[in-house]
């Protein structure tokens, strides 16, 4: 009996030394957690995808929570999320211009032809490897659809050999950005114009590639009044912080490869 | 002295490695051991939870158990005290070195009941029971030495896997089987040092 006593009066006060000691350095060496983290990381969508350029929502909500950050850099999470998260934090939320994918190629089956008879692996990256993909534009879309596959949104389809992105579902998350073997794929505000060619070969020789590629006349940037549109090395782009939709470029745009449409 | 010392931390990395000679911490070793990164800061936590779990439970067991005559409980008290303590570092670690805890925070809680920590501790007193000049010190450098010889066996064993890789591997070998055959390979190439340490110092 006494043994027994002992054994389990030895063990108690070792478990009770070894509790009073865990209990003490948790109360001294406990470190601040900030609780609105945990609040603020539920409130993402919980994509990972880095497109806020933290790593994955945890380490925005860490951002944010120390005043780093700002709500509203979620483009997956949109206007909603900001609101949610300006809550969390009890700051205005302010709201961002809503941002989508685009292809910059409009290259068709119709507008463009093939230049070699690709029949290897379905993948874009792959096909790029053999002398730049099958199509006559080599700066074009492939169509093979890398960027489809990498959509986790179901936003992005290729119709008629060109991929498309459904602006209405796009997070704007930049997966597809990366996928692109040809980069083609940028992120811009909804609100903007586009021109929807990536080719920077001179005039006649677009001419030859595809009926609607840029061929550098210059028509809009001069027709542009608010300097928003620019031709460099043959192709036009617009910069979107300055292009206030007014639609003039996509008018004078010989080749119609301008588009200017406000979103419905 | 020194020259038993350095015998004894020799002998505890590679003739009674306790990983591929007595079988101890499979579970890690196996688990952990994909890639060098990983497979390193695991061995740098067990190391270094060895050491200080070794400190602490010799003097508890020389100066508590025996006098009570409760040898037969060094298991249970060992697990509490190395759990305990395995708790105590995290919490000092996350408190004053943030970037050694992220490194090794998600290996610490795994440590705490492994079987290699645990074996250290009782066979280092059992030693200590056989040879009279068998001390605290030695008994230190030689869960030193365990945790060093943990630490070869997955850095090696990190390395067979990486080979493993890009290895044409029969169909039914693949996964776990083939692991654990290299695992087997791998722990009778160790028995090649059975006997180096007492020939070099001997």
């Amino acid at each position: 009996m006494n043994e027994i006593l002992i054994a389990v009066l030895v063990v108690g006060a070792i478990g009770l030394v070894v509790a009073v000691v865990l209990s003490f350095a948790s109360v001294f060496f406990a470190v601040p957690v900030d609780e609105r983290v945990e609040k603020l990381t539920e409130a993402l969508p919980g994509a990972n995808c880095g497109a806020c350029g933290y790593s994955g929502c945890s380490g925005y909500a860490q951002a944010l929570s120390k005043g780093e950050a700002k709500p509203g850099a979620c483009p997956v999470g949109g206007e909603a999320v900001a609101a949610e998260l300006a809550a969390i934090l009890g700051v205005e939320a302010q709201s961002q211009a809503r941002t989508t994918a685009r292809v910059m190629c409009s290259g068709s089956c119709d507008n463009t032809g093939k230049r070699i008879n690709y029949k290897g692996i379905t993948s874009c990256s792959a096909a790029n490897q053999i002398l730049g993909g099958g199509g006559k534009c080599s700066y074009g879309c492939i169509g093979l659809g890398d960027c489809v596959s990498e959509c986790e949104y179901g936003a992005i389809k290729v119709c008629n050999g060109v991929a498309m992105v459904n602006e209405s579902l796009c997070r704007s998350c930049k997966k597809c950005v990366l996928a692109c073997p040809k980069g083609l794929i940028e992120i811009v505000p909804v609100r903007s114009a586009a021109v929807l060619c990536s080719n920077h070969d001179k005039g006649v020789q677009t001419k030859d590639l595809c009926s609607i590629g840029c061929i550098g006349c210059m028509k809009c940037q001069k027709v542009c009044e608010h300097g928003a549109i620019k031709v460099d090395n043959f192709k036009a782009s617009v910069d979107p912080q300055r292009c206030t939709l007014c639609g003039k470029c996509a008018e004078v745009c010989p080749k119609g490869v301008i588009k200017a449409a406000a979103p419905q | 002295m020194v020259k038993q010392l350095v015998a004894v931390f020799l002998a505890a990395i590679l003739t009674e490695n306790y990983v591929l000679s007595k079988f101890l911490g499979i579970c890690p070793f196996l688990g952990v051991s994909k890639k060098v990164n990983t497979a390193l800061g695991m061995s740098a936590a067990v190391t270094f939870v060895m050491v200080l779990s070794t400190a602490v439970t010799y003097p508890i067991y020389e100066n508590i158990l025996v006098p009570f005559g409760l040898e037969y409980l060094q298991t249970i008290v060992f697990i509490l005290v190395i759990a305990g303590l395995v708790q105590l570092v995290e919490i000092i670690l996350k408190k004053y070195m943030p970037p050694l805890y992220n490194s090794l925070g998600i290996y610490l809680p795994l440590i705490t009941t492994n079987c290699a920590v645990l074996g250290v501790t009782m066979l280092v007193l059992e030693k200590a029971a056989a040879d009279p000049s068998y001390t605290y010190v030695t008994a230190l450098v030689n869960s030193f030495g365990a945790g060093i010889g943990f630490l070869v066996a997955m850095v090696v064993f990190a390395g067979v896997r990486g080979r493993l890789e890009t290895a044409d591997i029969p169909n039914s070998l693949k996964g776990l089987p083939i692991t654990l055959v290299s695992a087997s390979l791998v722990s009778v190439s160790f028995l090649g040092f059975a006997g180096l340490v007492e020939g070099m110092m001997g």
